[in-house]
């Protein structure tokens, strides 16, 4: 509880158009209150090019609005291309890395770094091992339900590890080598079109019964539903969790960071933010029921019962 | 070269001795709880089993593997470190593990036990079996399905251990180990808790001419009359996007990669992996004779046979996954 609680922002898992991420950047730098952006394509390595030559200038920007810039590193890495991209991010060392997959994790080995949630910490022996490696703060998966996250903290503490816990956004469920984005499009990865980039938020998946389901991301699957755990957030306090991580999409962003720092200083009650949140997401549900030990798609009100 | 090493699932103590009697030279079984990737109702070893099957292996010259490769349970490591303690007291050659605690937890433990990384832990360049193979002394990875043969060449030629890969059986178009999807709908996964789309949560509803599948609060499928209904695995369902229906993850299909052995020859893989722990052992008789005969036959003239799987081919179809550039 003595550890001050900071908001951190995901990397933007989609597609966006260069200049509309630049903006986006911009306005986080000048307006949202997170102590913490965390940048890198970490989806595909296909579009990695398109935001090279703006990221200096963001990371600047952000840095000079007293942001702590952190760089993710892919989830998936096969290619020579990819582990060259990787060996370079590694190279960085003015700045945070985040390791999203193992061999990340074994480079940035015998200094400070974070840990992704693309990696799997599962139980107190796995992160005692990354702790003992370097390992600052480990994004825990949002899969690992309340139990898990608590004793996690609890041994995170005593290394002196930050554990983080997403707390907003479609959830990632999966990644592949195959580009599903394509594969709708009746494309294949390699000549892909980029027809990732005409969904800013994922590609609507419905079941045949046109229940919407899943959001496709080029390689990655994520929820539907919108994780929201501002209800939940002193119980994940009291629990140790210390940082707070939100993931980037259309909706306003700096008025989502506004609503959870609000509820993080005790201006507004978690319940609040929540029925706010939900009001200015129309395309989805929100949901909670990976933390409450349910299927990830649930949303478990503040009586307990839950709803999908 | 080395001859390929062909591994073979067993879900009961009778489909191992089918293994062994076809002519696995290792067969690869877990214990009956949470603490593998195949805990179904119905499968999987007791301790005095897993003794037996040691045993029956042992006197015809082969292997016997035991995963334990799902990811313990933050508070609850118990149930996995008695089942590596209790594969390294019976006589296992190897344990197939994912966990890096449970990995540091073996390797301390029992420095003699043979570790295998699984593909749970999807490791898939030669930086992350690098740390596998440093840390912990890992002497063979099970690599993850997102490689082409052309990768998995590059790959055998830095790292610093066997490597095994998937030739048939059902297949994850999901990197493995990374996938909640299962859990999204049910709250129950693989990594947890060794299920994905688990029989308890699925349900079959008649519509008319048409049947319905479901998985928790999801329709996974619906089937004409005309077509048979298959099990709905979450990433084999049928889904619309872009306003059409269609397999958008991957098609009810096997992996069969028997074409594909002179690649996997060239790319340096060690030995060669079926799936298919949760099936019955004519299933597993007849897979891996097959197998072994066109193995057999590939070590000895250098082509692959003509040999007929169709029987035990899921949906009567197949795929070389993404051993195959097009595949992506």
């Amino acid at each position: 509880m003595t550890t001050p609680s900071l908001l951190t922002l995901g990397p933007v898992l989609f597609n966006w158009p260069v200049d509309q991420w630049r903006d986006f950047y911009a306005r986080i730098a000048d307006e949202a209150p997170v102590d913490v952006v965390t940048l890198g394509e970490v989806v595909c390595s296909k579009r990695a090019p398109f935001f090279e030559d703006a990221l200096p200038e963001v990371i600047e920007r952000l840095t000079d609005a007293g942001k702590q810039v952190v760089l993710a590193s892919p989830i998936l890495v096969t290619t020579e291309r990819e582990r060259a991209a990787v060996r370079g991010l590694i190279g960085t060392e003015d700045l945070l890395v985040e390791a999203n997959d193992l061999g990340a994790v074994a480079q940035l080995a015998g200094r400070p770094h974070l840990v992704g949630p693309f990696v799997n910490v599962y139980n107190e022996a796995t992160l005692t091992w990354l702790a003992a490696r370097g390992a600052t703060a480990v994004s825990l998966a949002p899969e690992l339900p309340a139990p898990s996250l608590k004793a996690l903290a609890a041994e995170a503490a005593r290394h002196g590890v930050a554990v983080e816990a997403q707390v907003f956004g479609r959830v990632p469920l999966a990644i592949s080598a195959r580009c599903y984005h394509a594969r709708a499009h009746g494309l294949h990865k390699d000549g892909c079109q980029f027809v990732c980039g005409q969904d800013a938020d994922g590609m609507d998946v419905e079941t045949l019964d046109a229940q919407p389901f899943l959001a496709v991301n080029g390689l990655q699957t994520l929820s539907h539903t919108y994780l929201c755990l501002a209800s939940e957030l002193d119980e994940l306090r009291a629990m140790g969790v210390s940082r707070f991580r939100l993931s980037p999409h259309t909706v306003d962003m700096v008025r989502v960071s506004s609503l959870f720092r609000d509820a993080l200083d005790g201006r507004r009650g978690g319940a609040e933010v929540a029925a706010e949140l939900a009001g200015m997401i129309d395309r989805a549900p929100l949901a909670n029921g990976f933390f409450h030990d349910r299927a990830g798609a649930a949303f478990v009100g503040g009586d307990g019962a839950a709803a999908m | 070269m080395a001859s390929f090493e062909l591994i073979c699932p067993a879900g009961t103590p009778a489909a191992l001795r089918a293994a062994v009697d076809a002519g696995a030279d290792a067969v690869y079984c877990g214990f009956r709880d949470e603490t593998n990737a195949r805990n179904f109702p119905g499968l999987n070893f007791s301790r005095d089993e897993l003794a037996e099957a040691v045993r029956y292996a042992h006197a015809r010259g082969r292997k016997v593997f035991v995963a334990i490769n799902t990811y313990p349970a933050a508070g609850n490591a118990g149930p996995w470190h008695r089942a590596v303690d209790d594969a390294a007291r019976l006589g296992a050659d190897a344990v197939i593990m994912a966990d890096l605690g449970l990995l540091d937890y073996a390797a301390r433990k029992h420095p003699d036990l043979r570790l295998h990384l699984s593909v749970q832990a999807s490791a898939a360049n030669p930086e992350a079996i690098g740390l596998f193979h440093e840390a912990f002394g890992v002497q063979r990875v099970v690599l993850p399905r997102v490689l082409t043969v052309a990768d998995i060449k590059g790959l055998t030629a830095q790292a610093p251990v066997e490597v095994e890969v998937f030739v048939f059986g059902g297949l994850c178009p999901m990197a493995e180990g990374r996938c909640s999807l299962s859990s999204y709908a049910t709250g129950l996964s693989p990594n947890k808790q060794g299920v994905c789309s688990p029989a308890s949560h699925v349900r079959y509803e008649p519509r008319g001419d048409e049947l319905v599948s479901r998985l928790g609060g999801f329709t996974v499928n619906v089937f004409g009359a005309d077509e048979p209904a298959g099990y709905p695995t979450l990433c084999k369902g049928r889904f619309a996007a872009q306003g059409r229906a269609s397999y958008l993850f991957e098609e009810p299909t096997s992996l069969n990669a028997l074409a594909l052995l002179p690649e996997l020859k060239a790319a340096g893989v060690h030995a060669l992996k079926i799936e298919g722990r949760q099936r019955g052992k004519a299933y597993i008789a007849s897979v891996v004779s097959t197998y072994r005969q066109a193995i057999d036959a590939f070590e000895r003239s250098g082509t692959v046979p003509h040999v007929d799987l169709d029987a035990v081919i899921e949906g009567s179809r197949d795929t070389a996954g993404a051993y195959q550039r097009s595949w992506r």
